[in-house]
């Protein structure tokens, strides 16, 4: 794994529909000073920025690296763009901590956004290019299919993926950051909503967010402050279009899970883990992804998350922040989940802090459930 | 003349070109400055800037200062009221917000109109701009302001690439396929997997696919969705969109399927392509309708 990492400083802007207030210069850069703050320090201590984000059609910006690079203090230093589709937010960390890991940086700054409101993200997502015949309608029309076989596989009661709805909001009322704030609700609430794409009903899917987050990323003798150590990173991806791929429970997301709890010394990952920050940006993705993570086995996700151990008070709280489904400014949130993990585990998640939190998971997949980032940070050095 | 009915006539009371006001050395200034495009305020002696100015604080009743301030002209509105329906006498003759505007440093707000097109626009807090009227046209009036106008807070950016797309040699073949009704796939020379469409490298294992399969256009629906948001390629809402694993391929397509109320639709479902006549036929996937349920018993779904 190389040289230690640590995250020193994190920053987030409050996630909401429209920020008609910044430009996408001044969103990143609102993040990029709050994770400057929390560490103390300035952009003259960082050495390198790493940024990233979901498809430039999402706001028609092309290579926003550079349009970006005066607005995160990168005059003069090496900066980067990673794009892996949704689970950027989490390779955009991978990289920045690759160049600590490598000994090439002491710090880094890694940055990810979305300020969707500047377009539409299933337009982009569904452009229909000449000769193919793709009916799929943006992400949720690409998800149902494999939603329904996972329900089929393990007959998981409907109600399941309207428990995690109501479970992630609840928490999004702690977390002073979440986008959707919705007090007060109920299993019938979400159940009442319109199904968009059957079996996913509307408040079983993710909001469309404008926002940023960002992180300072350390060399052991770099460290200031409350450090989150980095005990493991992996990254897996696999085609879309390969015979035998399952799509309900993919063989990257596995393969990716078992090579950072190798590398961070967990084999049974509900006992040793104390939080997860996990990518649902579709409420039945938390069953689906208990069982692709390990934390039990197959069949098995839904009656974990019906039996309240993913909830706040549960033994292996998920999503603790509110996750992907009440903030979904996409690019960055795969960084949120990654960052939401180093807060617990530095003590800083406030309400939604996790009690003695040592060990904890940042997870995000993107395409066609097709690309996995991973890290696990904890309080203790490695 | 029948009793009950008052007797009414139309009066006009005006004063033959208008009364003239004598503004007084502190509204005269402000009426100057707005007639060369400022915006000025005048500070009183406890030092808050009056914007309109008075002669008088309105606090302490002591004649204001002659200090004058420029102000603004940006400014911030404090609270609003839409007029959907402008009267003859207003400043404008299109809907507009009645505001007070407090110019950039001003301790008070004046009283304009603000041209924000639509009332969806306005808000409490928003930054507004007065609009001068040309200088030719003012005359040292409030009305040298048009009006107060949003600031500038957003752009369109209209980008449009335009490609020519090549379907590629394995994508055509398969189109010639489609085009006569058939379904072309490949089979993988190492490892022996099927795909559809036609492809020449195998996402498995990387080998090559030289073995063209013709396909039949049955097979089993793995999975699907019921869409309830409407698309341009659906005949209505909803409309099922699947996975289709034609008999013979290791990998299902997409496709549309139809000819059964989408609440039918099963995992399992046995479906064969309703292809479009074939004087309609061209080298697209449109040739095929949808997918159609056969009536067979349905298959076992496997993983
Ligand atoms: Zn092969």
């Amino acid at each position: 794994m190389g040289n230690r990492c640590a995250v020193i400083g994190v920053g987030q802007t409050r996630y909401q529909t429209k920020r008609r207030d910044v430009s996408i210069a001044g969103l990143v850069r609102e993040a990029a000073l709050r994770a400057l703050e929390d560490a103390g320090l300035t952009f003259a201590d960082i050495d390198a920025v790493v940024i990233g984000k979901a498809p430039d059609l999402f706001e028609g910006v092309m290579m926003p690296e550079a349009y970006l690079a005066d607005a995160l203090g990168a005059r003069g230093k090496p900066m980067m763009r990673v794009h892996t589709a949704g689970s950027v937010g989490g390779s955009t960390a991978l990289v920045g901590a690759s160049l600590i890991q490598g000994g090439v940086h002491d710090r880094v700054l890694v940055v990810a956004f979305e300020k969707q409101s500047e377009s539409n993200a299933t337009w982009a997502l569904s452009t229909h290019l000449p000769f193919s015949a793709s009916l799929v309608v943006g992400a949720g029309g690409y998800f149902a299919p494999h939603i329904r076989e996972y329900i089929r596989r393990t007959g998981a009661p409907e109600h399941v993926g309207a428990l995690v709805a109501v479970k992630d909001r609840k928490n999004a009322l702690l977390n002073p950051y979440a986008h959707l704030k919705i007090p007060g609700i109920s299993l019938e609430m979400v159940q009442s909503t319109p199904m968009l794409w059957e079996p996913i009903r509307y408040l079983e899917t993710c909001p469309s967010s404008d926002g940023a987050c960002a992180m300072v990323l350390s060399s052991e003798k770099a460290v200031t402050g409350t450090p989150a150590w980095v005990h493991g990173t992996a990254m897996r991806s696999e085609p879309i279009f390969r015979a035998g791929r399952d799509t309900v429970n993919p063989r990257g997301g596995q393969d990716c899970a078992a090579d950072v709890y190798r590398q961070a010394g967990i084999t049974d990952p509900r006992r040793e883990l104390d939080a997860a920050e996990v990518y649902v940006p579709f409420s039945w993705y938390e069953p689906m992804w208990l069982e692709n993570l390990g934390f039990c086995a197959e069949g098995e996700g839904w009656k974990l998350t019906e039996s309240g151990v993913t909830a706040l008070g549960g033994d292996m709280p998920w999503n603790p922040s509110g996750g992907v489904l009440s903030s979904n400014p996409i690019g960055a949130s795969g960084l949120i989940r990654f960052a939401e993990a180093a807060l617990q585990v530095r003590g800083r998640a406030g309400e939604h802090q996790v009690p003695g939190a040592r060990r904890a998971l940042g997870h995000a997949y993107g395409g066609g459930a097709q690309f996995f980032a991973m890290w696990i940070v904890g309080s203790d050095r490695p | 003349m029948s009793a009950g009915v008052p007797l009414t006539a139309e009066h006009v009371l005006e004063f033959p070109g208008g009364y003239t006001r004598t503004t007084g050395p502190v509204i005269g200034r402000f009426l100057t400055e707005l007639r060369e495009g400022r915006l000025m305020g005048v500070r009183t002696a406890g030092g808050r800037v009056l914007v309109p100015p008075l002669e008088y604080d309105p606090e302490t009743g002591e004649p204001v200062t002659d200090e004058w301030v420029r102000v603004g002209p940006a400014g911030t509105v404090l609270t609003w009221a839409w007029v959907e329906s402008p009267r003859p006498s207003h400043p404008l003759d299109r809907p507009f917000a009645w505001a007070l505007v407090r110019p950039d440093g001003a301790d008070t707000a004046l009283v304009h109109a603000v041209d924000a097109g639509n009332v969806k626009s306005m808000r409490t807090g928003m930054r507004v701009r007065p609009d001068f009227v040309p200088g030719p046209e003012r005359r040292g009036h409030i009305r040298d302001i048009r009006a107060f106008v949003p600031e500038v807070t957003r752009i369109v950016s209209p980008i449009r690439t335009r490609y020519r797309v090549s379907a590629g040699k394995a994508l055509t073949r398969f189109l010639e396929g489609v085009a006569e009704g058939v379904f072309i796939g490949g089979r993988c020379d190492t490892c022996a997997k099927v795909y559809v469409p036609y492809r020449v490298s195998c996402p498995e294992c990387g080998g090559v696919i030289a073995e063209e399969v013709n396909l039949p256009d049955t097979g089993t629906i793995t999975t699907f969705a019921i869409n309830n948001l409407p698309d341009p390629r659906a005949p209505e809402v909803p409309f099922v969109s699947a996975y289709v694993l034609l008999d013979g391929a290791d990998i299902p397509m997409i496709t549309l399927v139809g000819g059964v109320p989408a609440h039918e639709v099963r995992q399992g479902m046995r479906v064969r392509a309703v292809w479009v006549p074939p004087e309609e036929r061209g080298m697209s996937m449109s040739n095929v309708k949808w997918f159609a349920p056969t009536g067979e018993p349905d298959a076992e779904v496997s993983r």
